[in-house]
């Protein structure tokens, strides 16, 4: 999610040419393109317990790691988690390979059954779709990563060594086959050292929100704007977040598992009447032509007072940032005065999603990686190297934080256990998530109103859930 | 000599020809093959006959796709090849007779010809980053400075579902227009002066020159450029996949069938239904081009 990228012509024309072309083409001469096995289960591997090594692994055997190298690097790997997964098993090989584009380079491995990775990084604009390669019987299980002993304290679940929910963030079809590794903040960012000079503070409820936006617009700021030509997902999760601080997380829950009436129920109207005319009132039409960087590049340069996103930001324009600026997060503002969570609410979420091949030389080899990237040590690095914090509880200790990072730990306090739940469906029904984008902008920026788009996020849904038939996804908490 | 023939023809031919079939060929027939089938790209496909092509016609997103076709193809051929008609005519003929008699462009017609050309070089990413500020909605686009100027608010021409697919055809058409400029100019040259000369000797004005001369004595090039940009109308993908706003919108006012051929692949991992989505855009061009040539058959002159 935090890496949005532009395609060039060649790109393009290689994709596309995928489909018609070299996907078909291939098999021409490999005899099978359409080809992988109908067999669906993976190699069982079950923690013994052992807390040196729960999962029997064998030195002899090489591991295989695949890195998305985007946002984040991969300078975590090679120097943090790669180096720990070696100094435990001596004399073990591993090969890594950095990869841009995942789909492309793995989707014919996996396809084909030849030099599967043991452990990959699934993210970037090209990753797998999971569902799919769960349907293949390609993803491990990671039930026994879940039970295993933290390398931390043998005396503990790994489970229980990280942020509450973070395993269930990565069920595909009732299963825990995805590690959803890095914890995101979402809410409203704001430039700390600007509001401190207005006398600004962030607003509680949606008629704060009001008064201030006019108090900033007369200031010739912005108040409000997000980029609609190619996130406007920043803004269907504030939608979403508002609807689940008016019903609670079970609206954002029903919605997920494709319920009928979700999108129609009062919360998710109420919520998106809000922000429809946040945007409409406090915002300019412009910003549905501009993409992320050069609306958050403004909001660098005084020209916007609150942007939606999540606790990348400030990593990702560390760049473009001036001294003077100092992100602070704010939560969502609620709704009406008997909103089912308090304003402190906020979204905490798992993502960046990791997973083990079942199908490959190493399913164990690749659980224990896990269990090294879920030591302390392990997360510890992670966020010296990329900037971003894990799912691993108290892993930050002793690091010094930047000013965005730790008003996302005094926002994380503030909150204690009004956690706003994480949306599945975005990774789940894709052409749901597609059409939210669509219809969010359709709300967003006039040319529909809250009622037309929970109409149409309906009808979407029951789409989706017509097209999932026996493949529906569910999910209780 | 004859027998030797043959193996020569054979050695020469067997080699792009195999590549062809393995590589364009092939690929083609499977396509048809996997467009009967669910896939997802992982596990073995399932034959499902022709449910792909029932679901395609209720699909929303398909069927505005198609009719942005329809549109592009009735206004980006058109506006091309006017303009570019206009134009060459101008840089051949346009100037009327030089000193010998002979038909000249209007001056700097060298010059000019480089210019209208130079679009064509740019690849389509530089052309998207371009218009990107040609078009911003704000003061600082380059079109929307200068109406600010003149007291006009910013036109969103991207952002505004009623114009965004006009504004990208119109980066298209100034993109083509320089192509064609140089293949019909090529083409004027290839008709014999005295034609012209004759004709203006006779009293034929530039108005008559152009229309009764100069047009049928291109009708061939002519026809050649209609059926070039009509298949240039099924395909569009880069520039929509780069320029429009949100991939296709807004409200997927600009998306085209090569759009959701890749959304279909690469988000939701519909293998299958993207190859029906193919199929249909084969048969869609193949039906055009053998149209155009049996619709715009006529008499060849000969000089």
């Amino acid at each position: 999610m935090t890496e949005i990228s532009g395609l060039d012509r060649r790109d393009v024309l290689k994709r596309i040419g995928l489909v018609a072309v070299a996907a078909p083409g291939l098999s021409v001469l490999s005899a099978c393109a359409t080809g992988g096995s109908d067999d669906t289960k993976g190699g069982d591997v079950s923690s013994s317990g052992d807390a040196k090594n729960p999962f029997g692994v064998d030195a002899a055997k090489p591991l295989n790691v695949v890195i998305f190298k985007g946002g984040l690097g991969d300078d975590y790997a090679t120097q943090v988690h790669e180096p720990m997964y070696a100094k435990a098993y001596p004399g073990v090989k591993i090969k890594h390979e950095g990869i841009v584009e995942i789909g492309k380079a793995l989707q014919p491995r996996f396809s084909s059954g030849t030099d599967i990775p043991d452990v990959v990084a699934n993210a970037g604009t090209d990753l797998m779709d999971t569902g799919a390669l769960a349907e293949a019987g390609h993803l491990q299980d990671l039930t026994a990563l879940w039970d295993a002993p933290s390398l931390d304290d043998p005396a503990k679940k790994i489970r229980d060594a990280v942020l509450a929910g973070a395993p269930e963030a990565g069920l595909v079809a009732g299963k825990p086959f995805l590690m959803a590794y890095v914890s995101s903040t979402y809410g409203l960012w704001y430039d700390s050292e600007l509001f401190k000079s207005k006398g600004w503070t962030p607003p509680k409820t949606f008629d704060e929100f009001k008064t201030l936006a006019e108090t900033i617009k007369s200031e010739g700021i912005t108040p409000f704007a997000y980029a609609g030509k190619n996130a406007s997902y920043y803004a269907y999760w504030m939608i979403l977040i508002s609807a689940a601080k008016i019903g609670g997380n079970q609206v954002l829950i029903d919605i997920d598992n494709l319920k009928d009436g979700a999108w129609t129920s009062p919360a998710v109207e109420q919520a998106a009447a809000a922000w429809a005319e946040i945007n409409t009132k406090y915002s300019d039409k412009s910003f549905e032509g501009l993409i992320h960087t050069e609306v958050q590049t403004q909001q660098n340069q005084g020209k916007i007072a609150f942007y939606p996103s999540g606790s990348w930001l400030e990593n990702e324009q560390a760049a473009s940032t001036p001294k003077t600026f100092k992100y602070g997060l704010a939560p969502t503002p609620s709704v009406t005065a008997s909103d089912a969570l308090p304003y402190e609410a906020i979204r905490v979420a798992a993502g960046e999603y990791y997973f083990v091949s079942a199908k490959g030389q190493n399913p164990s080899g690749g659980l224990e990686y896990f269990r090294q990237m879920l030591s302390k040590e392990g997360a510890k690095g992670f966020t010296e190297k990329s900037g971003s914090l894990t799912i691993v509880q108290g892993a930050a200790e002793g690091l010094t934080l930047s000013p965005g990072l730790s008003s996302v730990f005094a926002a994380q306090q503030a909150a204690g256990n009004n956690i706003v739940t994480t949306s599945l469906f975005e990774n789940w029904y894709k052409e749901l998530e597609t059409e939210l984008r669509r219809q969010t902008n359709n709300l967003m920026y006039g040319r529909s109103d809250a009622k037309k788009f929970c109409a149409a996020m309906q009808k979407a849904a029951d789409k989706a859930k017509k097209d999932a038939g026996a493949d529906l996804q569910t999910r209780t908490a | 000599m004859r027998q030797g023939r043959l193996p020569f023809i054979v050695g020469f031919l067997a080699i792009p020809v195999i590549l062809y079939a393995v590589f364009v060929i092939g690929p083609y027939i499977q396509a048809f093959q996997i467009a009967l089938t669910e896939w997802n790209g992982y596990k073995a496909p399932e034959f499902i006959g022709l449910q792909n092509f029932r679901d395609l016609f209720e699909d929303e997103a398909f069927t505005s796709a198609l009719k942005h076709h329809l549109w592009i193809l009735i206004t980006l051929p058109l506006a091309t090849l006017v303009i570019a008609l206009f134009f060459s005519f101008l840089l051949n003929v346009g100037g009327g007779s030089g000193k010998n008699g002979t038909m000249t462009g209007v001056r700097f017609s060298g010059f000019y010809k480089v210019v209208f050309f130079l679009p064509q070089v740019l690849a389509i990413a530089i052309l998207g980053v371009l218009f990107q500020s040609v078009y911003r909605p704000t003061e600082s686009g380059m079109i929307n400075g200068l109406l600010g100027k003149v007291g006009i608010a910013p036109v969103q021409f991207l952002n505004d579902p009623k114009i965004a697919l006009w504004s990208i055809i119109g980066v298209v058409v100034w993109q083509s227009v320089g192509f064609y400029v140089v293949l019909f100019s090529a083409g004027m040259s290839s008709i014999p002066k005295d034609v012209f000369e004759a004709a203006a000797l006779d009293g034929a004005g530039r108005f008559t020159l152009f229309f009764r001369v100069t047009l049928p004595l291109l009708w061939d090039t002519l026809q050649v450029g209609w059926i070039y940009l009509g298949i240039a109308a099924f395909d569009m993908f880069a520039i929509v996949q780069v320029l429009s706003v949100d991939q296709g919108g807004p409200d997927n006012s600009t998306t085209v069938v090569a759009l959701e051929i890749y959304r279909q692949v690469f988000r939701y991992s519909e293998l299958g239904y993207a190859s029906a989505m193919g199929v249909v855009l084969f048969f869609m061009t193949l039906t055009f081009a053998a149209l155009t040539l049996r619709v715009t058959r006529r008499e060849r002159i000969e000089y």
